[in-house]
């Protein structure tokens, strides 16, 4: 059935969302939040470059390793989730795709979290 | 949804390539590339917490040209991100929007990515001594 209401047309009365500036307030917020947290990991990686497996897990046992490493999963992932939103809602159109990739993208982005901050938990606490 | 054909704005065909074009779209690029590249931190974090033996292979990987290759286009990726997110930080602030300020940092991002990418690597290098 071709529908000849424009979209606007079709949105016209029922008031704004209320939402409007959220996701972008929250991707900046990241992406504030990730500036010093992204030069920690890049001056420990620089550090500890070549290091053993063993001096690689002694780093990362140190609380302030552990939790900042930890903060920066969290937050580069939140990031990268909204940035992706992003590239979604402009680059696909079909309404299924789009509830598809997003969907997939949010897995994928817990999966990616849920795993890194496993592994750095586990070899926080373990022996 | 069906929907009837209307005529949409003009994209990227009819623009002529400028600095500021350049850094808006290699700020998307870098973006999606480094949300590839999360998945090679993601599987480093885990070789880590699995163990030396899976650790060491990973490392040889990553040690590896290819793996290098990669690395080093992460971290042009990271800085050229980082640099574009800063200068988007000051524009959300209603700053840069002058016609020659905004081509300069566009350009400066592109310059400043090269060189930190460099000095990084610079490092990394200095620390494993290999030169």
């Amino acid at each position: 059935m071709t529908d000849m209401k424009t979209p606007l047309a079709k949105v016209h009365g029922f008031g704004s969302a209320k939402e409007g500036t959220h996701h972008w307030w929250l991707q900046r917020v990241t992406a504030i939040a990730n500036i010093p947290l992204v030069i920690f990991m890049v001056i420990s990686f620089v550090g500890n470059v070549g290091k053993s497996h063993a001096e690689w897990v002694a780093w990362l046992k140190q609380p302030m390793a552990s939790v900042l490493v930890i903060l920066f999963v969290a937050n580069f992932v939140y990031h990268m989730r909204l940035g992706l939103q992003v590239l979604v809602e402009d680059y696909v159109h079909d309404h299924g795709t789009k509830v598809a990739s997003m969907l997939v993208i949010t897995f994928a982005c817990v999966l990616i979290a849920a795993l890194s901050i496993f592994s750095v938990l586990r070899i926080a606490f373990g022996g | 949804m069906a929907q009837v054909k209307r005529p949409l704005s003009p994209h990227l065909q009819v623009y002529r390539w400028g600095w500021h074009m350049a850094a808006s779209i290699f700020h998307r690029a870098t973006g999606s590339a480094l949300a590839v590249g999360s998945i090679l931190l993601t599987w480093w974090f885990v070789a880590m917490a699995t163990g030396y033996e899976y650790f060491n292979t990973v490392q040889e990987y990553a040690g590896s040209v290819i793996g290098r290759i990669v690395l080093f286009g992460m971290t042009l990726a990271l800085m050229q991100h980082l640099l574009g997110g800063i200068r988007h930080l000051f524009m959300d602030m209603g700053k840069l929007y002058g016609l020659k300020v905004n081509t300069a940092t566009a350009r400066f991002t592109f310059i400043g990515s090269v060189f930190l990418t460099l000095v990084i690597w610079y490092a990394a290098y200095k620390v494993m001594g290999v030169i």
